[in-house]
């Protein structure tokens, strides 16, 4: 009867966020929304056919700096797509350009166009549009790259396509948070390259600037390893259509290095790796059923010298497969009930005096582990549990926090005890529920934790996660975006940037942009693109 | 018929031993492999190997369709690829295989239609396929039958095993809902579900074709109502061509396309190109600039929907047409005195029910007279309830909570049903869970044998808030499989979620290799990816 009742609340559309205004935002569709901006009225006419980017000449970049050079015609296509489509420009009579050119200046000595991105990289870039020329001044290539994203696509969807226009503008940006990254998980489900390099160039318009990239995990091991091949042979779903080889993540890390994204990889251990049985014997747990093995397997098999040589020889090839200075070890969510059952696991602890705490052994574990990896001069990441165990971690580890409760405290914890941090909690991007969820995650603040101020300088920054459980390629695009570009914008705008609805306008817009450059981002809500997707 | 089956299949078992000797090496079993599950399956372990180049669908001699059936020819044209999705050029082994197809009547240039009988006997047996269908709409069902029975092994060959299927639907009608309104989807985005429809046996395309927010079906008599009413008057519309591509897309898989031109609410959009046709609502005792659902107090109202379902009846071939009428909200007639006045002059005292009712009976009026048979949702019932109900004849109960209270009631008021309550799959939980659509029991209602076969079915609805094309097809697929299943299949033997989770699973990837974007149910892998972004 109850039940009855409440059905006459039920709705076709029920809404369990409050609808923001669709109003119009000073801003245009700028997103994330740079640091410090000026939009002036005066509108500057912008035409396919005249219209070039060209380095600056005191620029410390050249037409050698192939980073810049692809960028620039990149971004010379997204801006002129459709008019060039049209064949609008064609005549020789192009239009009258009150802007013909952008010139990209990078100022200090080095501009790092052969680098590899790292959390240190400066990010920063100053962009004046003005007639006839606009300028964009960046320390290094990274800030340029920034600066490419921001003024120009952002003209995009403001006016009409017929000609392109863009205002006078001045923007002076740089990021709130060094580390602003999307974990992808291709364990749980292979993805396509295609869809990591598609993901990737979206993350570049978002500025997110780091791919964490969960690569292998208990069901399945897709990373083709030279020392180790029998791991993908027979872990990955399949040992030749479902795997990467190294060329795949080597034209994966290029890709994103292009875009200023830097690639960390995860090898979790010494949990999630059932996969990692398959091809490396004696590597797992046996676990047992009373006094004989069940045939089954638990965690790494933390007592035997095997796998920590094991382990030195797999690290040290990542070191040199992977450039990032850093390497994520996992660590998370360790059953110990396999530990446990096995009795020489149990005779080890006796000997080592851990007595039934099976949380010694596990950071007895991690520790070789970590020591293993300072010898490859990696730094290294791991999941919260790590630091809540009590591991004695290298001063410049990296915490990542990702339980959904008590998160303050624990950042309150982490940054107490000196070390830096990321924040994934409230992120879980694989979660989904009906409605505007990008809201959520937009509201989220990484600092609001009791601190001092030198703690709060050590949340570097954030991740957005999509778990892989109900995501392959199917889905991915369409979950990840939007909703990741209001982690993006949380992660590079200022802290007071964070009205709903002049949000809502410009995501709405940048969404719509997303989708006519190719990529599948779903939508807000009820209304639609000029330019609707094209694919499916 | 019974007999010949038994004969034939005694005579396979011989035949059955030579290829087991054969093959048993590779043998993979996939007895399981339709969904929707079949009403009766049978198969054995014998299988024949298909070989692209030599194989063939033919009508059998005394089928009433031969070739130059359209429908059919079209058919074989596309289940051939579906069949072999990679077709690589075997030389080295050869049986050939024909399907044959009887037909009995043939109604290859019709519609298919409420009373279209959808059941097929295949026999796969002595190397070659019978399919023997009532109607060509049966037969559509069967071919769809055999296409998931071939499947391949490691090395590419194809195969079938010997198997016997009896089939026909559990229920008439079996809808998926789209919105084009809230977002326009493209027409490859329709056309694409509408191939997913047909894989997954569903025979009716509800198209909720506009609503508030936009007016995208662009109207012969009222061309204005698109011009001013859509996203883009040019790009955000379905012309005349488009809708009939769409219908005939639909024809030749075997699917209605029930159109929904829902009034009086939900109708915004109509406004901006047909003044005077909403309710001008009031502040106080002067009109405040904004409008409610339809205008029920003019008789112009009336005389504009009569022109519009004329052309909506004549463009649409279906015998059935929705005219909505949910969710009205009644504060804007309140404000109205034209409307106020009309309500006593009605002497329908302040009981705008009363007032609703009286439009939906004349719009249920309006499409008699056009011959069509009408669908509302429940809440017309609900308001009629009270008074008569005579007019109406079928009802879509769409809320939630006890919706088997709902069904019950409808169904002893001796209309027909169509249930949406369970599956509407627009709201997503924590994950997409596809087993609370699957474990959905239609008729667990008490009531009478009658009442029961007044349930006439149940639609997939996928309303467009937060859905467009970027996002349609992994949202729909494979959950709406689902509620399939549950329309299609026997509900005894298509109880189990654990039994049907792998069958899911591999129907899944079977979607997948047909390039429909099917999401996962889980962790785990397709031999073919899906290769989009």
């Amino acid at each position: 009867m109850l039940s009855c009742q409440l059905s006459a609340d039920w709705q076709h559309h029920s809404t369990s966020y409050e609808e923001p205004t669709l109003g119009d935002s000073p801003y245009g569709s700028l997103w994330p929304l740079p640091q410090k901006v000026q939009i002036s009225t005066v509108v500057f006419k912008l035409s396919g056919a005249s219209f070039h980017i060209f380095d600056a000449k005191a620029s410390s970049s050249g037409a050698s700096c192939r980073l810049l050079q692809n960028a620039y015609r990149r971004y010379d296509e997204y801006i002129f797509t459709s008019s060039r489509k049209q064949g609008q420009n064609k005549s020789k009579k192009a239009l009258a350009s009150d802007m013909s050119e952008l010139q990209v200046w990078i100022t200090s000595a080095d501009s790092e166009c052969d680098s590899y991105p790292s959390v240190t990289s400066d990010e920063s870039y100053k962009l004046s549009v003005d007639s006839p020329v606009a300028v964009l001044k960046a320390p290094k290539v990274w800030g340029a790259l920034r600066g490419r994203v921001h003024g120009f696509y952002s003209t995009h969807c403001l006016y009409s396509d017929e000609e392109k226009s863009i205002n006078r503008t001045d923007i002076h940006d740089f990021p709130r948070f060094a580390h602003r990254g999307l974990l992808l998980d291709t364990s749980r489900h292979f993805l396509p390259i295609k869809v990591i390099l598609a993901n990737l160039e979206a993350m570049a318009w978002n500025k997110f600037n780091v791919f964490h990239w969960h690569i292998v995990d208990d069901p399945s091991f897709p990373y083709l390893s030279r020392t180790f091949p029998q791991l993908s042979q027979h872990g990955a779903y399949h040992p030749y259509t479902h795997v990467y080889t190294p060329s795949d993540v080597k034209m994966i890390i290029e890709f994103a290095r292009l875009r200023g994204i830097r690639v960390v990889p995860e090898f979790d251990t010494p949990g999630h790796t059932q996969s990692w049985g398959k091809g490396q014997k004696d590597l797992l747990t046996p676990c047992y059923s009373g006094a004989s093995p069940s045939g089954s397997f638990g965690p790494v098999n933390p007592m035997l010298n095997t796998t920590y040589d094991f382990m030195s020889m797999f690290f040290k090839e990542v070191n040199t497969v992977f450039p990032d200075a850093y390497v994520h070890l996992g660590g998370d969510e360790v059953d110990f009930s396999c530990w446990k059952s096995n009795p020489d696991i149990q005779k080890f602890m006796e000997q080592q005096g851990f007595g039934m705490d099976y949380s010694k052994l596990e950071s007895f574990y991690i520790q070789r582990l970590l020591d293993i990896v300072t010898t490859t001069n990696k730094g290294y990441m791991i999941w919260q549990e790590v630091f809540d165990n009590g591991v004695k971690l290298k001063s410049d580890t990296v915490v990542h926090v990702w339980m959904g409760n008590k998160v303050e405290e624990e950042l309150q914890k982490v940054t107490e005890a000196g070390f830096t941090t990321i924040l994934s909690a409230p992120w879980y991007l694989d979660y989904i529920s009906y409605g505007q969820d990008w809201q959520k995650f937009y509201r989220a603040e990484p600092l609001s934790f009791k601190g001092t101020d030198a703690q709060k300088k050590l949340v570097i920054g954030g991740e957005a996660c999509l778990w892989g459980e109900y995501v392959d390629a199917t889905n991915l695009t369409p979950r990840l975006w939007p909703r990741a570009s209001a982690v993006g914008e949380r992660l590079w705008s200022d802290r007071d940037v964070r009205d709903l609805n002049d949000a809502y306008s410009r995501l709405a817009k940048h969404r719509c942009r997303m989708v006519q450059r190719g990529i599948p981002a779903e939508p807000l809500f009820t209304g639609y693109c000029a330019h609707e997707y094209k694919g499916v | 018929m019974e007999e010949k089956t038994i004969s034939n299949s005694r005579r396979c078992y011989k035949q059955w031993l030579w290829f087991m000797v054969l093959f048993m090496s590779f043998s993979v079993i996939y007895v399981d492999a339709v969904w929707p599950m079949p009403q009766m399956i049978s198969s054995s372990m014998a299988r024949y190997t298909l070989n692209p180049r030599e194989f063939i669908f033919q009508y059998s001699s005394g089928s009433s369709a031969q070739p130059g059936c359209s429908l059919l020819d079209s058919a074989f044209e596309r289940y051939y690829p579906l069949i072999f999705t990679d077709y690589r050029h075997d030389e080295w082994f050869r049986f050939p295989f024909t399907v044959v197809v009887h037909v009995e009547r043939a109604e290859c240039e019709g519609y298919p239609d409420a009373d279209s009988s959808e059941s097929y006997k295949l026999s796969v047996c002595s190397g070659q396929a019978a399919l023997r269908a009532e109607t060509v709409w049966g037969a559509l069902r069967g071919l769809e039958s055999f296409s998931q029975l071939v499947y391949q092994d490691d090395f590419g060959e194809y195969f079938v095993n010997e198997t016997e299927i009896e089939d026909f639907p559990r229920f008439q009608f079996r809808g998926i809902l789209l919105d084009t309104s809230r977002h326009y989807l493209p027409l490859h985005a329709i056309l694409k579900t509408l191939d997913a429809m047909s894989y997954n046996k569903f025979n009716v395309f509800h198209w909720h074709i506009v609503d508030d927010p936009s007016f995208p079906y662009q109207s012969s008599t009222f061309p204005d109502l698109s011009s001013k009413g859509a996203f883009h008057p040019l790009t955000h519309v379905y012309t005349q061509i488009d809708v009939k591509r769409v219908i005939a897309h639909a024809r030749l898989r075997g699917i209605r396309v029930l159109a929904e031109f829902d009034s009086p609410g939900h109708t915004q959009s109509w406004g901006k190109g047909q003044p005077g046709l909403l309710t001008p609502c009031y502040k106080g005792t002067v009109p405040s600039g904004t409008f409610g659902p339809v205008n029920p107090a003019n008789s112009s109202s009336y005389q504009f929907m009569t022109r519009l379902f004329k052309e909506v009846t004549s463009v649409f071939p279906d015998s059935y047409v929705h005219l909505g009428g949910d969710e009205v909200d009644f504060t804007c007639w309140k404000s109205n005195p034209d409307v106020r006045g009309f309500m006593l002059k009605m002497g329908f005292g302040t009981d705008y029910t009363k007032l609703e009712s009286y439009y939906m009976e004349n719009m249920v009026n309006i499409t008699k007279g056009l011959n069509k048979t009408a669908i509302v949702w429940q809440d017309v019932f609900d308001y009629h309830e009270k008074l008569c109900c005579s007019s109406l004849s079928v009802v879509e109960v769409w809320k939630g909570g006890c919706y088997l209270c709902e069904v019950r009631r409808v169904t002893k008021a001796g209309l027909r049903v169509v249930l949406a309550s369970p599956w509407y799959l627009d709201q997503p939980g924590p994950t997409h869970d596809w087993a609370r659509y699957y474990t959905v029991w239609p008729l667990a209602f008490k009531g009478t044998e009658q009442q029961k076969t007044l349930v006439i079915g149940g639609e997939v609805c996928m309303w467009g808030e937060y859905v467009d094309a970027t996002n349609l097809s992994p949202r729909l697929w494979p959950r709406a499989s689902a509620a399939g299943e549950r329309l299609w299949s026997d509900e005894k033997m298509t109880s189990s979620v654990i039994d049907a989770f792998p069958r899911l699973v591999d129907f899944r990837c079977r979607l997948l290799r047909r390039g429909i974007q099917a999401e996962p149910l889980f962790v785990g892998h397709c031999r073919h990816e899906y290769q989009g972004i």
